[in-house]
């Protein structure tokens, strides 16, 4: 079982250690942690993917909520946009250069770079669209690659905020 | 005011009387402020021990302990007391020095990143990097120490915050947005309890540690007499019942009472409150109770469904949920089960093989318990704390004091000094072994220095008996680094040499007399080397791995 959870945490240091720290000790599997600020300064979100059984999933919700910085906690495995960014630099001839830029626009990258013999992609979306995409791309010799972790929000107007 | 000033001040503001610890250059700002004050300060030996101690006067008293050291090594030292605290939910304030602010991470002497290294043994922890967070600081470690399911916090002051100069406000209330602990159960889930109790035919009360944390002892009683239940516990619930009680049958687990561990196996109710099925309390956990649905009561939400599945999950305080859920409850005779439990009663007593003129660790716990059943009695771990868990009947909560979770050699002989610190007109017996004491017998410089009239009750018998008896039960008599031979040591010069009172006991009929010397000295710490048989086991026992009800026991 996958899940990709909200945490909203006080925007301190340290508390990255310490939701780390948890995920090693408890022995918590993170398939991928992106954290940032959100719409108010206090406070910081990260987006955890994470996989195991049901019952680890419920304990890795039940442990976060102890820790005293964690301020609250959503499940966004369901109904929600999910969303990753990658950078590709891609081995490119001149006469394979043409063929990869259509690619991309199908996928609906950007090209951001472009050398004599590579080209850098920028695409964002879902984790399936990325994962083709960097498939197709394989063909012609991926050089470097980088991905962000997921981030998420759920669709409509339910909201992963405080209240004050 | 400058800030070491502030932080003594803030203390007592907290109703802190005695504070355990050792100075150094990185705290020593403090101790200066703690020269003006009212707070009495322990000088320890070791910080180990400081912090073991304040875990005792905690459990003992109720009230957070509170342990100093400094920098680096003195913060380092204090790591095993932390985790031992944090296992057994003890709610204790720890204050380290730490390097200035400017030195953090260059390395500098003395500098330890003790933040880093008791994340995960603290319920919380602190770096103040600004002098004006420092007083909030400490009333947040105060209220997140001893609210919900209690724990040690450390707060790490660097140097520089503490000669700060700074106002002196100290904020009446804590307002957490992330730290919002459930008291109150819910009533839904409590009437669904209720129905299950009503419904069952042979129930049982687990209480574990979380009834004596709560104060929910009284209760506990209550309950198990309204509906009628027998009462078990775990090795950390010892007291949540008085174990003289007719419905309390005692301890379960590894080493726990035969018919106790036969009683909960084959109830359909368990009423559990306050524990988190370790599996010391367990043992094979898909063979526990096969017939047993489970109603849970904890104050900490991931307790419930960690280690096994509940039937009915209720989150919040003991004391409160347990005066609920009593409403509920009409009294409903259930003549089967107690006769069948009853039998069991008689048919495995707890016992031991009496031999003429052969001193059994046994025998000397029953007369620590026949000459004074009111006393304090700590443990260190291992043989000593399973007999002491058998063999003494407490009477009250806050009375058994021993290192359940972490299982901590050395921890018994401090946490007894602490719990003498709060309660000096009490007996403090700290029942130990011979390898346990060693791990802090420098604290005897400290009850000699302060007066504090622990008595020390060492069951010598020259072996890491408990790792002993599993290399003779299960890896064939190879006694590997398992023998302390010392012989030719002497635990009662060692005392003297300290300052103490020793003694030394080899035979049985010697017991009595030297237990009552000893519990008539009240200005010194004393010392009995009771010379016990060398290859006495602990029985009853449940190998690893077994079910609660495969035990293995002695012919006596």
């Amino acid at each position: 079982m996958r899940c990709t959870i909200a945490v909203l945490v006080e925007n301190k240091p340290g508390v990255l250690a310490r939701v780390a720290s948890l995920f090693r000790r408890r022995g918590f599997n993170i398939e991928s942690l992106a954290v940032g600020t959100t719409e108010r300064d206090d406070i910081s979100r990260m987006t955890i993917v994470v996989s195991g059984d049901e019952r680890t999933i419920e304990q890795v919700m039940k442990q976060l909520n102890k820790l005293v910085e964690v301020i609250k906690i959503s499940d966004l495995s369901h109904n929600s946009v999910e969303r990753e960014l990658a950078l590709v630099k891609v081995a490119a001839t001149t006469a394979n250069r043409g063929e990869i830029i259509e690619i991309a626009n199908i996928f609906r990258a950007r090209i951001v770079d472009v050398a004599r013999d590579s080209l850098v992609i920028e695409i964002t979306g879902d984790e399936d669209k990325i994962n083709a995409f960097v498939d197709l791309m394989r063909n012609y010799g991926i050089k470097e690659m980088v991905r962000t972790g997921k981030i998420a929000m759920a669709r409509g107007s339910k909201v992963t905020q405080i209240s004050d | 005011m400058r800030a070491a000033d502030a932080l003594v001040k803030a203390l007592e503001m907290e109703g802190v009387k005695h504070v355990f610890g050792i100075p150094g250059g990185a705290i020593i700002e403090v101790y200066d402020a703690l020269y003006d004050s009212d707070i009495v300060h322990i000088l320890t030996r070791h910080e180990q021990a400081a912090v073991h101690a304040a875990d005792g006067y905690a459990r003992a008293s109720g009230k957070t302990g509170v342990a100093f050291a400094t920098s680096g090594p003195g913060a380092t030292n204090t790591v095993t007391g932390i985790a031992t605290a944090y296992m057994d939910s003890s709610p204790i304030v720890v204050m380290t020095g730490q390097v200035p602010r400017s030195f953090i991470g260059n390395d500098a002497f003395q500098e330890a990143d003790i933040t880093g290294i008791t994340m995960p043994i603290t319920k919380h922890n602190y770096l103040v990097t600004d002098p004006s967070t420092l007083l909030p600081t400490v009333k947040e470690a105060f209220y997140i120490a001893s609210t919900g399911r209690p724990g040690p916090v450390l707060i790490d002051l660097p140097k520089d915050i503490t000669t700060a100069d700074i106002e002196f406000k100290y904020p009446k209330k804590v307002e957490l947005r992330g730290y919002k602990p459930k008291t109150k159960g819910h009533p839904r889930q409590i009437k669904r309890a209720a129905e299950l109790i009503m419904k069952s035919e042979r129930p049982i009360i687990l209480a574990g540690g979380g009834v004596i944390l709560s104060n929910a002892s009284e209760e506990l009683v209550k309950l198990a007499e309204t509906i009628p239940a027998f009462v078990v516990t775990t090795l950390m619930g010892k007291g949540a019942i008085p174990e003289t009680h007719p419905l309390s049958l005692g301890f379960i687990g590894m080493h726990g009472l035969k018919y106790a561990n036969y009683a909960i196996m084959d109830s359909d109710l368990i009423i559990a409150v306050g524990t988190r099925f370790s599996d010391r309390t367990t043992s094979k956990v898909s063979s526990f109770a096969p017939n047993a649905k489970i109603i849970h009561i904890d104050v900490d939400p991931a307790e419930i469904g960690k280690n096994i599945d509940v039937d009915v999950p209720i989150v919040g305080d003991a004391k409160q949920v347990l005066s609920s859920l009593i409403k509920y409850i009409k009294y409903k005779q259930r003549k089967e089960w107690q006769d069948k439990v009853e039998r069991w009663r008689k048919e495995y007593p707890l016992r031991y093989k009496k031999e003429e003129g052969k001193l059994k660790p046994q025998y000397v716990i029953e007369k620590i318990y026949e000459l004074k059943p009111d006393a304090i009695v700590t443990t260190e771990v291992g043989q000593n704390q399973m007999w002491a868990a058998q063999y003494f009947k407490v009477k009250y909560p806050r009375q058994f004091i021993s290192s359940g979770g972490l299982g901590t050699m050395g921890f018994g002989f401090p946490a007894a000094m602490g719990a003498q610190v709060a309660f000096p007109e009490k007996t403090v017996v700290d029942i130990a072994g011979d390898g346990s004491f060693l791990m802090n017998i420098q604290e005897l410089a400290t009850c000699v220095d302060y007066r504090i009239p622990v008595k020390v009750c060492i069951l010598n018998n020259m072996f890491l008996g408990m790792v002993r008896q599993w290399q003779e039960l299960f890896y064939d008599e190879r006694y590997s680094a398992t023998c302390l031979r010392y012989k030719e040591m002497s635990f009662e010069k060692i005392a003297e040499g300290f300052g103490a009172v020793g003694m030394t006991v080899e035979k049985p009929s010697e017991v009595e007399d030297a237990l009552k010397e000893a519990f008539e000295i009240n200005d010194l710490p004393v010392v009995i080397d009771f010379r016990v048989e060398r290859l006495e086991n602990v029985y009853p026992m449940v190998p690893v791995g077994a079910a609660l009800n495969e035990i293995l026991d002695e012919e006596v």
